[in-house]
């Protein structure tokens, strides 16, 4: 992949070189030569993207475990062995289960809380609304280790290690300041004269929130809602130490479990693998837009 | 001011003109502000419950000897209280000046700074790269976007399994470079190997980001700039040194800030590639997980103190990186 970056460089230049020798042009048209380069990076860089997805997707044909050593003799007994027997005798539906109740749980609870804090943030100044800028900002950066043992003795002690609820609360404590902050710069863009015309025509604050705010603000919870079940979904740490039993397993952990130290069944991991990816990544596409502009502006304008 | 729902309330109050006495003063921030009390309540709960009281309390487990052996836990039916104790500073000083200190601290402390370094100038050098090939008018433009993102698009634990497969001794990856006729290293075994791969595997988990929010950024650049540099004679490079490294440099303020922390605690990269077999291959977010919960008995009051200490280079990070950017006159909202 450094090559990729050398040679990168080496076709802008190469970009100017041709251009300066034509007639007017647009910015953005090239020569040949720059765009046969442009082109053969493009190409190699995308299929440095693809083949680790590629390579599984491949692997979980192969019918036996070693399959992955000798990936030749997967062509001559494809099957789709794997994932029939994923889908049948593991616990695939199980770990669905969790996953989802989990991701969605965070993402509705963390939402819910995150948007009235971002619009009384956005509209309100009161008494120690710096500090409490302060501390949303700073939880974003915590560290899995540091709530890690705390969290652990906390929710051993109130019974919640190895439940639902507890992981969902703990998730919400990474998802709720991050989509406040991200919240309150989607609110910041929408007018303070909306709230002024709901109040003046006779609605409580709360009404103001909930039946213009909210509305208008559609897109940018839409986005706090993506980021929170996409985190939500594929967070390592917390799940593999506070979920127990395998059928309460989120596939974070459940994927794991699939190698262990006696045995390691990897062409099952290939096909669970991509039985993951597939919903998950459309998901993504779908959304990435909107992803993308969500989190430079919650970054940007603050 | 029937309408309190406006930033003039609140600039007023912080003005201090007549200091009403302090009953009234409630009074009033209670009547003018109770509803945006009322909305922040559910939050500053939760931050107050999750995130506030866990961090005290650890920071007490900081000051203490607990393990899994002296806390309090239940073993079928009987409960057995905690005997751990206070001792001050003791962790922190053992964990920083101890005996072995180096290779329990300082080692991994070097290798996550080098980590976080490599990692996020690849990824940002390598996102622009693609970013400013992208911006260009180039036929199946987003089609190569729609790969390029892919890395992003798949959770990180599914893409880091397929990266192992492919680095095992006698994988892919191996295959290949033995019919090159090149030496074959063990990637996930040798220590430099292993600190190689980890840094391939997430330089390849993470450059969609910084692509995408700097293809964002490139395309949010005024083209009459480009035309204005372009009358001026200015050759491809000085266009791009001199008029998209500064258009750009607000975003690139935002993204280097959040991939350095992300880097930083980046967790499944280093835990899925390796579990807990690679100890000179932890970055410390991983080492003290693994002193926490990796090991028998769990050391919990050491991992507490490596998770505060983390956090404390973080913010004096920040808060230097701030520093630094505001002398340098940088639009930067965070």
């Amino acid at each position: 992949m450094t090559t990729t970056t050398v040679e990168t460089s080496a076709a802008v230049t190469g970009t100017g070189a041709a251009g300066t020798a034509r007639k007017p042009r647009a910015r953005g048209e090239r020569g040949l030569a720059g765009s046969l380069a442009s082109h053969g990076i493009l190409i190699v860089a995308s299929i440095v993207a693809l083949f680790p997805v590629a390579w599984l997707v491949f692997l979980s044909l192969g019918p036996d475990k070693d399959d992955y050593l000798h990936p030749g003799g997967i062509w001559k007994k494809m099957t789709l062995d794997n994932y029939s027997f994923v889908l049948q005798h593991t616990n695939f539906f199980d770990w669905l289960k969790s996953s989802l109740i989990v991701s969605l749980g965070t993402t509705v609870l963390g939402v819910l809380v995150a948007a009235t804090t971002g619009y009384a943030v956005s509209r309100m100044r009161f008494p120690g609304y710096r500090k409490f800028m302060w501390v949303l900002l700073v939880t974003q950066m915590f560290p899995v280790a540091v709530l890690m043992v705390p969290m652990y003795q906390i929710l051993a002690d109130l019974e919640l290690i190895d439940s639902y609820v507890g992981l969902i609360l703990v998730y919400c404590s990474t998802a709720v300041p991050y989509c406040a902050w991200l919240l309150k710069g989607y609110f910041d863009t929408i007018p303070f004269e909306i709230d002024e015309a709901g109040r003046v025509d006779g609605l409580t604050p709360f009404g103001t929130f909930a039946r213009l705010i909210l509305p208008l603000a559609k897109p940018g919870l839409a986005v706090a809602a993506f980021y929170s079940f996409i985190t939500a979904f594929g967070e390592v740490a917390f799940a593999s130490t506070f979920m127990l039993s395998d059928d309460k397993y989120t596939f974070a952990v459940g994927l794991q479990s699939f190698i262990s130290e006696h045995d390691a069944q990897r062409n099952l991991m290939a096909a669970t693998a991509v039985l993951i990816a597939i919903p998950v990544s459309a998901f993504f596409y779908l959304v990435q837009k909107n992803l993308v502009a969500g989190l430079t502006a919650g970054g940007t304008k603050g | 001011m029937t309408v309190a729902i406006d930033r003039a309330t609140g600039k007023r109050r912080g003005d201090r003109a007549p200091r009403p006495g302090l009953g009234q003063r409630l009074k009033n921030g209670y009547q003018k502000h109770w509803y945006a009390y009322a909305m922040i309540v559910p939050v500053a709960v939760v931050l107050g419950v999750l995130v506030i009281y866990p961090l005290v309390y650890g920071l007490y487990l900081t000051l203490t000897d607990a393990n899994s052996l002296n806390t309090a836990r239940t073993i079928g039916v009987n409960h057995i209280d905690a005997t751990y104790k206070f001792i001050g500073l003791d962790n922190y000083k053992d964990i920083l000046f101890g005996p072995t200190s180096y290779d329990r601290f300082w080692s991994h402390f070097i290798w996550t700074i080098v980590w976080t370094a490599v990692c996020v100038a690849l990824h940002y050098c390598i996102g622009l790269g693609l970013a400013l090939l992208l911006d260009q008018k180039l036929r199946g433009r987003t089609f190569y976007r729609l790969i390029l993102i892919l890395p992003w698009a798949v959770p990180t634990f599914v893409t880091v399994f397929g990266w192992r497969f492919m680095l095992a001794d006698s994988g892919i990856v191996n295959t290949a470079l033995d019919a090159l006729h090149l030496p074959t290293p063990l990637w996930l075994e040798d220590t430099f190997w292993q600190r190689f791969a980890a840094i391939m595997v997430n330089t390849w988990c993470g450059v969609p980001f910084m692509m995408v929010t700097l293809l964002g950024g490139l395309q949010s650049i005024d083209s009459t700039l480009y035309e204005a540099a372009e009358m001026d004679g200015a050759n491809a490079w000085q266009r791009f040194r001199y008029v998209t490294l500064p258009g750009l440099r607000s975003v690139s303020a935002t993204v280097v800030l959040l991939g350095i922390i992300w880097t930083f605690n980046q967790f499944a990269v280093i835990f899925l590639l390796f579990g807990n077999t690679a100890p000179d291959a932890q970055i410390l977010v991983t080492w003290a997980y693994f002193l926490g919960f990796g090991q028998q008995p769990r050391d919990f009051a050491q991992s507490a103190a490596y998770g505060i200490l983390l956090l404390a280079i973080l913010i004096v990070f920040t808060s230097f990186y701030r520093r630094w950017l505001n002398r340098n006159e940088q639009q930067f909202a965070i």
